[in-house]
């Protein structure tokens, strides 16, 4: 089992079975209160359990962070077609590795979570798309879902509840467009993942053309306790509007880095301090990427900030999928963003032209620009370039791509006039020394 | 094509399981089960998927196109997968694929002559927290360096 030695900072609410024996399986979940929310879920009304979804201010965890009782609401109940409930394991937001741990520590938890939800909105099936590099997870996922129907806590009439709900895992095939919702649809109806335009929502018209409610791993993980504890409970975790903890992958340069269950709100500078035992080799913090490489990032300066959607929101960041990338003082930012460019240059799917041809011409501008062959006007050019994608393509890779460039051209131009004039790259043996 | 009992049971269920008439949703897992038990994407199993999910050759060709992990030509039996995305970059991902491309004496997306090795540098795996990280293969592996990666690949030379 991957997981890492916990820090006493922690508020383990889905991570409680983390290191526990078999965690994965259906009696150390029975024992530690599994399926008593699935339960007493189906003594209420699909409302009541919508309420107190909401109640809980639980936000989408996969990075867009919306409200995740109202996206339930959104979902038409009544519909005479079949709804269909599809959790994103995707997961492949740079900086990102959660929702690999909670699939592999607690399959069950995620089960009962999807269950739940199929009761709210009237779903007697769902997918897990799972990325195909995750194989063992999948196979993990089928032996925990094999055991869960052995067991009667899937297929007909649940537990004697009269509550019947099917449950498989799909497998991706290495696309991280694929993890964009609309993107995600068109791929598990077998083309290729391209964004939908919005609306219609996937709520109302999803998967096979019928109402979908579809939320990141974490999100369903979170529903159990929400719906055991009660929202309320789960709310007071976190600051108003951010309910509850959250999964902060810690990555970089620090001395633990690991995957940590931790309240919203959470001051980042403690994150990097006393959760991630401090920076690496005594080195100065230069940067934090918030939470995946979508986000704009943070120069030191900022970051003694609350780790929730609307603080991040205020600074002109982003919560995103909890994937906090720390840097120190040796890392070329010029060859950070050209890095972050290349990842999306590969992955944009060429659907809106902004994005496919933008992230082009900045990956080359960048490139040439780390090789000491760019020209002062390159650096308002990448900013220039970057903001000509913002808003104009069908889904958000085309932002996501723009706004941690403008954001490093912006906070770090020193970076950028050092690689000047044919100068070599002035922190070139960095990574080596982190290597040491 | 013939296929594996293991392969055809998996097929079998793959067209079960999505809503009915909907067995394009079976491509790409079909594609991606295939391709790990015959090597590689030939324009016959393209055929092959097609007919069985019920859909047009040019519907799966397009997928295979589209899905980086689909491939037209065989890979070594060991795949080396090195990450360089931005965990990994920062902790000598760069230097690991470079120490890996030496060693095995290919580039990005080649194959050793003895078929046994090909190397790709790959996106993020969501292994950040344990950069650098690698796959070889569907195995992940932690924490590499090149001495570590040296111990890796000479297990595999070992067992085959």
């Amino acid at each position: 089992m991957l997981y890492n030695e916990p820090s006493p900072l922690e508020v383990k609410i889905l991570t409680k079975r983390f290191g526990l024996a078999n965690s994965e399986s259906l009696d150390t979940y029975l024992a530690t209160d599994g399926y008593k929310a699935f339960l007493k879920a189906v003594e209420m009304t699909p409302e009541q359990i919508i309420e107190e979804v909401k109640a809980s201010a639980l936000r989408g965890r996969g990075g867009a962070g919306f409200p995740t009782g109202l996206k339930w609401s959104f979902v038409p109940r009544t519909s005479p077609k079949p709804k269909y409930v599809i959790i994103n394991a995707d997961e492949s937001e740079p900086g990102t590795c959660k929702d690999r741990l909670l699939m592999e520590n607690d399959p069950h938890q995620l089960i009962e979570g999807i269950l739940i939800a199929g009761r709210a909105v009237d779903s007697h099936k769902g997918y897990i798309y799972i990325r195909g590099e995750y194989r063992y997870l999948i196979e993990a996922m089928d032996r925990a879902i094999a055991e869960a129907y052995s067991r009667g806590y899937l297929g007909k009439n649940i537990r004697g509840t009269g509550f019947d709900f099917d449950l498989y895992t799909h497998t991706g095939a290495g696309a991280y467009e694929c993890g964009e919702e609309t993107a995600l649809l068109d791929s598990i109806e077998g083309k290729r993942g391209i964004p939908r335009m919005k609306p219609p929502f996937p709520a109302v018209v999803g998967a096979w053309q019928s109402p979908t409610l579809l939320s990141n791993v974490e999100t369903f993980s979170a529903i159990p306790a929400i719906i055991r504890d009660g929202g309320a409970a789960f709310a007071a975790l976190g600051p108003a509007k951010n309910g509850g903890t959250r999964l902060v992958c810690l990555s970089g340069h620090i001395n633990k880095p690991g995957v940590y269950e931790l309240p919203v709100g959470f001051n980042l500078l403690r994150m990097i301090y006393e959760v991630g035992g401090g920076m690496r080799n005594g080195k100065k913090l230069k940067a934090v990427v918030p939470g995946g490489s979508s986000c704009p990032l943070l120069k030191a300066d900022e970051c003694d900030i609350s780790m929730d959607f609307d603080s991040l929101a205020k600074a002109k960041s982003m919560l995103g999928s909890g994937g906090t990338v720390v840097l120190d003082e040796d890392t070329c930012m010029v060859k950070f963003a050209q890095r972050i460019m290349k990842f999306y240059a590969h992955e944009s799917c060429g659907w809106c032209i902004p994005c496919r041809e933008g992230t082009n011409w900045l990956k080359k501008t960048l490139d040439r620009f780390h090789s000491g062959a760019g020209q002062k006007s390159d650096i308002p050019l990448i900013g220039e370039l970057s903001k000509n994608m913002l808003g104009r393509t069908y889904c958000a890779l085309g932002d996501a791509a723009a706004m941690p460039t403008i954001s490093i051209v912006e906070k770090f131009p020193e970076d950028f006039e050092a690689h000047l004039n044919g100068k070599p790259c002035p922190y070139e043996h960095s990574t080596e020394l982190a290597m040491a | 094509m013939t296929f594996s009992p293991e392969l055809e049971a998996r097929f079998a269920k793959l067209l079960e399981i999505y809503p009915p008439g909907r067995t394009r949703s079976a491509v790409v897992p079909m594609l991606l089960y295939a391709q790990d038990e015959v090597g590689h994407i030939s324009a016959e199993l393209v055929e092959e998927v097609a007919r069985r999910c019920q859909v047009k050759p040019l519907q799966v060709d397009e997928v295979v196109g589209y899905y980086s992990m689909l491939h037209r030509k065989p890979l070594g039996k060991c795949h080396v997968q090195v990450c360089t995305n931005i965990s990994c970059l920062i902790l000598g991902a760069e230097e690991l694929y470079e120490h890996a491309s030496k060693t095995l004496g290919i580039g990005n997306k080649e194959v050793t002559p003895d078929g046994q090795f090909s190397l790709e540098e790959v996106e993020c795996m969501g292994a950040c927290s344990w950069a650098p990280a690698i796959q070889l293969n569907y195995d992940f592996h932690h924490h590499v360096t090149p001495e570590k990666l040296d111990q890796l690949l000479a297990e595999v030379r070992k067992a085959h």
